[in-house]
């Protein structure tokens, strides 16, 4: 175990650092209303993070990370740009027992500029990589925003595009949608079923005769899923090449400038993704000017899939080389949040944290 | 020490638990007047009874008060976090069937999958302005199922009892919780979603491995094992 007292030092190193590269220090609270999380997070959130009950403020929540404290903070009364490093703990509950801390510090630095996202992008990136570069670790990114204009250029419904959308971070259901709106897996009978009496009666007739009513959720919310359910059988499955080229960009990985050459060529049978592919080469460019290596620079289309559902463009961590130590830093872009959060307000933000404790420990040689 | 061996404190519960070990030659019996929490094992040395509420039997086990433990399957994975690194599965006993379930309103002709859960959870977010709320003790098990099934948009609400009866009331627009015939759920206009089975519940006799288990108790142990013929994991 590494003394708290290297953790605290290695920390404080960070913080500095990231002073000196122009951030301000802020501070955030380390109880926070649940409510806003678990509306942001869903309840996936409780399985991970504190929850108590106060008797005035109601339920509320051992911070689980910095971003949504500082993004309010920032939404409410901040600068525009604005760049903001922080440092404090953390806490997670755990799945299993084992080594990984449930209370452990973090150092961040979040960037909130209008002007050029990409080279927001690159500077934070960069930055991490010059502060980490000591512990030859595994850089890994991934870009949410390339997979979001893909699945809103599908030529489909709005209804079935929402769909997808909300289900990028879950890449399980994702598939099971995609594979059932390009018809490569069937309905299910029960679908069948009620399609079928859906063609004789209408969705009124047919709740009237199903069983008494009970609960919030209306008739007329019930008809509208049922007619959404008709439109949706009349629909054109997604087309299987259209499918395919989807598929091809989900299992994308390949070193960053090859990749771009891959994305250029998926980006020709599929027109919607050439802004997301053209801010995905300026990345690139702005981090080539940065002194970073795009052509060995890992790049993975479905990176960041499965972390919290916020960040929607460039995605990036840094891996020791044990595969059971979790990320020592990991970040990415969150523009929607900003929307979310800040009541009508938004600015593109980037950001991420770096764990000092694994730094410490894999500079101490005890990871 | 003894090896103790926790059991149900009362009803059905308790005698087929009895009666179970009873068939493979370990006699359990309550001592005292019937209402009193005591009980004793014959014909075999170095095992104490101990008689818990089964809700309460995952806790002693987690804690290793007691060695081994008889309660429900759905219990110990629902009230312990990693439950396979703090108990070990010994044998399910064959009574006490039931299964824990996702049901909704039979009325909502448009859901009867998880995806179709998911879909309503969402339009229902959108129109209301809040999480589908879906009531139920249950609640590792419950959100375990849907993160894995992908299902968002809903909300866990607490319910210790009657939870069949949160929709008519206007507290939560689902439920899950176990069933075993289905009647109440059908008394109280309720269907089972057809893919929302989250759990296959028996009673089950488990191990702790939290227990101390020094010569004495490993012996007990080894002699209660063959007797009932199962094979014990290694401590």
């Amino acid at each position: 175990m590494t003394p708290k007292a290297a953790i605290r030092a290695e920390a404080e190193a960070l913080f500095a650092a990231f002073q000196a590269a122009g951030a301000a220090p802020v501070e955030a609270d380390i109880l926070l209303p649940a409510e806003t999380l678990l509306d942001l997070y869903g309840e996936d959130i409780r399985a991970r993070a504190y929850v108590t009950q106060d008797p005035l403020r109601g339920e509320m929540m051992l911070r689980p990370d910095f971003t949504v404290p500082v993004v309010q903070a920032h939404m409410t009364h901040g600068a525009d740009p604005a760049r903001y490093t922080y440092l404090g703990e953390v806490f997670r509950k755990q799945d299993h027992l084992g080594p990984r801390a449930s209370e452990y510090l973090q150092v961040g630095y979040e960037v909130f500029d209008r002007t050029a996202p990409e080279a927001a992008d690159a500077e934070v990136f960069a930055l991490f990589a010059r502060m980490l570069a000591p512990l030859s670790l595994r850089a890994a990114t991934g870009d949410i925003g390339i997979l979001m204009a893909a699945v809103r250029g599908l030529n489909t419904t709005p209804r079935r595009k929402a769909a997808l959308l909300r289900h990028i971070w879950r890449p399980a259901r994702f598939r099971a949608l995609l594979d059932r709106f390009s018809a490569r897996t069937p309905q299910p009978a029960s679908r069948a079923r009620l399609l079928q009496l859906l063609a004789t009666d209408v969705p009124g007739v047919l709740i009237d005769q199903s069983a008494s009513f009970i609960g919030l959720r209306s008739p007329a919310e019930i008809a509208a899923r049922a007619n959404a359910l008709i439109d949706d059988a009349a629909t054109a499955p997604i087309a299987a090449e259209e499918a395919a080229t989807l598929d091809d960009l989900l299992t994308l990985s390949a070193p960053a400038a090859l990749a771009l050459t891959h994305l250029q060529a998926i980006a020709a049978r599929m027109p919607a993704i050439r802004p997301a592919v053209a801010r995905f080469a300026t990345r690139l460019d702005a981090l080539a000017a940065r002194g970073i290596d795009i052509t060995t620079l890992p790049f993975e289309a479905s990176h960041g899939r499965t972390s919290l559902e916020y960040y929607d463009g460039f995605v990036f961590s840094f891996h020791a080389a044990d595969p059971g130590l979790p990320p020592v830093a990991s970040g990415g872009r969150y523009d929607a949040l900003t929307a979310v959060l800040g009541q009508g307000k938004s600015i593109p933000a980037v950001g991420g944290v770096i764990r000092p404790g694994l730094v410490a420990a894999l500079k101490g040689g005890n990871p | 020490m003894s090896l103790k061996i926790g059991v149900p404190s009362k009803g059905r519960l308790m005698e087929n638990t009895f009666q179970w070990f009873g068939e493979r030659g370990v006699a359990m019996r309550q001592t005292g007047n019937g209402r009193e929490y005591s009980g004793a094992v014959e014909g075999i040395d170095g095992v104490d009874l101990v008689l818990l509420s089964a809700g309460e039997i995952p806790r002693e086990l987690a804690a290793g008060r007691i060695h081994l433990g008889v309660t429900g399957s759905d219990l110990v994975r629902d009230k312990l976090a990693d439950w396979q690194a703090q108990v070990a599965e010994l044998a399910p006993l064959g009574f006490g069937h039931a299964d824990l379930i996702i049901a909704v309103p039979a009325v909502w002709i448009d859901v009867d999958t998880l995806d179709d859960l998911d879909a309503a959870a969402a339009a229902f977010r959108a129109a209301h302005g809040f999480r589908l709320r879906i009531a139920t003790k249950y609640h590792r098990l419950v959100r375990d199922f849907l993160t894995t099934h992908g299902v968002a948009d809903y909300q866990l609400v607490d319910s210790q009892g009657a939870t069949e009866g949160t929709v008519k009331n206007l507290t939560a627009e689902a439920i899950a919780d176990i069933t075993s015939s289905g009647e109440t759920l059908r008394a109280n206009h309720l269907k089972v979603l057809s893919d929302g089975l989250i759990h296959q519940s028996q009673a089950t006799l488990f191990l702790s491995r939290a227990a101390v288990w020094d010569a004495p108790e490993r012996a007990a142990l080894t002699l209660l094992s063959s007797r009932l013929g199962l094979s014990v994991p290694q401590l």
